[in-house]
């Protein structure tokens, strides 16, 4: 006992020697940790909220407790699976329609020859990323206007009728999926091109000599060569399923289309901060947080499970 | 790519010539798309009312005018929001930089103690959060409510970028650098600022990039947070007139027919929308090259 004390005496004396020889570090991460402590793990505190019958003259801690009357209140509203299938399906629909195409445009990418051309289809694919949300939102609206939208001309031409696009609840979600994929799928593509040029040059020179076309080059060797890349970013990807874009859904929104526009999210902020019901906005959030990490650690456990590639 | 450059000696097949041109005919198509809406929307914002409310616009400007831009330039609100927005976006990002930074330096070093604890304290704030509610109330707390430090400091720092140049220091800034410069008398600050920072411009210039774009484009924290319109950022104004369609012609111009009045309107979005995105999209070309690069290095798994 007495030979363990002492060692964990020399350890704690050697770890602050550690310590004291880089106290800049500590200095330097003290501004960053702080802010973290702020805005992070504090607000984190807040979710006891969710617990209790919060007011605002009693604060956090006088508020009396709940119990899961909010969560019980949610989970009986009506509105509660229309909320959670609008954000699984809005969700999967990106997942599903959008993962795919950055996949292919970057092996088509990699496969051109001509510095040139290939140099212009990725700053033009790539270029659409740095529109704002807001104006992103307006674009599609100016597009989809029932009047003086391209679209609607184009339809009017052909003697087609008019569509008010925006005001079809039954569009929203393509329209949202389709406009996302339009603005980020030259931007995704990026991380699979740089993961392609990283593959051994020695692999094609190979398969050329054995003559191997183009084609099964980029079923054995190209996709192979990316599946990591394509493993991480399906993680973070599904991560995320519960936190899609609540910026461009909430500029979409409009009273006609709310039956498939409104989402988990969007509705937190009317419910909470509109409506100041601190407690209940608090309880939805909380239950999304949880669907959020739990996914995120599943979807990353099968990864290391079966690819050997996972995020920690 | 060394296997691009083919020589002479290995023709390509007649199915891998048939392959290549369905790909260049795919990708063309690709870039069709993407770049239309973008042609349309410029010259629309060049056209005339009349062209653009009948239609007529389909790929060059019709009946040039800059009657959409004049407008533009008239309203205060819209210059406002870009003063506003080139301040947040200055001061926002540089206070983002020195943060991550911060963060960024010890957590790439060998000897820091504690670190795997440290990195988890900032990665699981990736994974949960306390959610909308518990946010507005910190910072309502903290007295920030419609003061400009509220679009500044509770965005002070994004974990992703962290680990970006965490990897990035990791990878480029050798142990035998640090070894020398304790040699040399250097402490752990002056090895900071006279040799880390000095050999990270790619890193710097890229999460810079990112932060900026951010920071011009976000409008969710001005929209809960800020009341008075003269604080507001360039994309709450835009969100106002473009989306919300607040904006009335008749405040810049006489009184003029109603048909010209929705006519102008909707001339005024197209401009807008070009005036919005300039500038953004004009710096991407520089730094193109440099974004690419650092994302690479930055999402290397380190």
């Amino acid at each position: 006992m007495h030979g363990t004390a002492a060692l964990t005496a020399s350890h704690r004396k050697k770890v602050w020697k550690k310590i004291k020889r880089h106290w800049q570090y500590y200095l330097l991460l003290l501004p960053p940790l702080l802010f973290l402590l702020i805005f992070h793990y504090i607000p984190m505190t807040g979710l006891v909220m969710a617990f209790k019958k919060f007011s605002i003259h009693k604060g956090i801690l006088g508020s009396p407790w709940a119990g899961l009357k909010y969560f019980r209140q949610f989970f009986s509203s009506p509105l509660c699976w229309i909320l959670i299938r609008n954000t699984i399906g809005i969700s999967l629909y990106t997942l599903i329609a959008g993962f795919p195409l950055p996949i292919l445009l970057a092996l088509g990418v990699n496969e051109l020859k001509g510095e040139k051309f290939k140099k212009s289809v990725q700053m033009i694919t790539y270029a659409p990323y740095f529109i704002s949300t807001v104006v992103m939102v307006s674009i599609v609206m100016q597009m989809l206007h029932p009047r003086t939208g391209l679209l609607n001309i184009m339809i009017t031409a052909l003697g087609g009728e008019a569509i008010n696009f925006m005001g079809e609840a039954s569009m929203f979600k393509s329209i949202y999926v389709w406009s996302g994929i339009w603005q980020y799928t030259g931007y995704s593509a990026i991380l699979y091109i740089a993961a392609l040029a990283g593959i051994d040059p020695t692999l094609y020179e190979a398969a050329k000599m054995d003559g191997v076309s183009r084609l099964k080059r980029i079923i054995y060797i190209d996709i192979p060569g990316i599946i990591p890349t394509i493993i991480i970013l399906l993680i973070l990807n599904v991560g995320n399923l519960m936190n899609i874009g609540f910026e461009k859904i909430f500029l979409m929104q409009n009273d006609l289309n709310l039956v498939s526009s409104e989402i988990i999210s969007t509705y937190i902020y009317k419910v909470g901060l509109r409506h100041a019901q601190f407690s209940f906005s608090t309880a939805i959030g909380f239950f999304n947080s949880i669907i959020n990490f739990t996914l995120l650690v599943t979807v990353n456990r099968l990864a290391r499970k079966y690819s050997e590639v996972s995020l920690w | 790519m060394p296997w691009n450059k083919q020589k002479n000696t290995i023709k390509e097949s007649k199915g891998d010539r048939i392959f290549l041109t369905a790909n260049i005919l795919f990708l063309s198509i690709v870039m069709l798309v993407v770049l239309y809406p973008l042609i349309f929307i410029v010259s629309s914002s060049f056209s005339s009312t009349a062209a653009v409310t009948s239609g007529k616009v389909w790929l060059f400007p019709v009946e040039p005018s800059l009657a959409g831009y004049k407008a533009i330039f008239r309203n205060n609100q819209i210059l406002y929001g870009y003063a506003n927005s080139i301040f947040y976006t200055v001061v926002g990002t540089a206070v983002n930089i020195i943060f991550t930074i911060m963060a960024a330096f010890p957590l790439s070093r060998k000897d820091l103690y504690g670190k795997n604890l440290i990195m988890f304290l900032f990665t699981f704030t990736m994974l949960f959060s306390g959610g909308l509610v518990p946010f507005y109330m910190v910072v309502s707390k903290l007295g920030m409510l419609d003061k400009r430090i509220v679009l500044i400091l509770p965005t002070a720092l994004a974990v992703f970028q962290v680990i970006i140049a965490r990897t990035f220091f990791q990878i480029s800034i050798p142990e035998e650098l640090a070894e020398a410069a304790e040699i040399d008398g250097c402490d752990d600050f002056g090895f900071l600022i006279k040799i880390v920072i000095p050999l990270s411009g790619p890193i710097i210039a890229v999460i810079g990039l990112m932060y900026a774009v951010n920071n011009w484009n976000t409008y969710f924290n001005a929209l809960i947070f800020l009341k008075s319109t003269k604080l507001f950022p360039l994309q709450m104004v835009l969100r106002n007139i473009l989306i919300q369609n607040s904006f009335d012609p008749n405040m810049v111009k006489d009184p003029v027919s109603m048909m010209e009045t929705q006519g102008l309107r909707d001339l005024l979005k197209y401009a807008l929308i070009v005036v919005a995105s300039v500038p953004v999209l004009s710096i991407y070309p520089f730094v193109q090259k440099f974004f690419v690069k650092g994302m690479l290095i930055g999402s290397i798994k380190g």
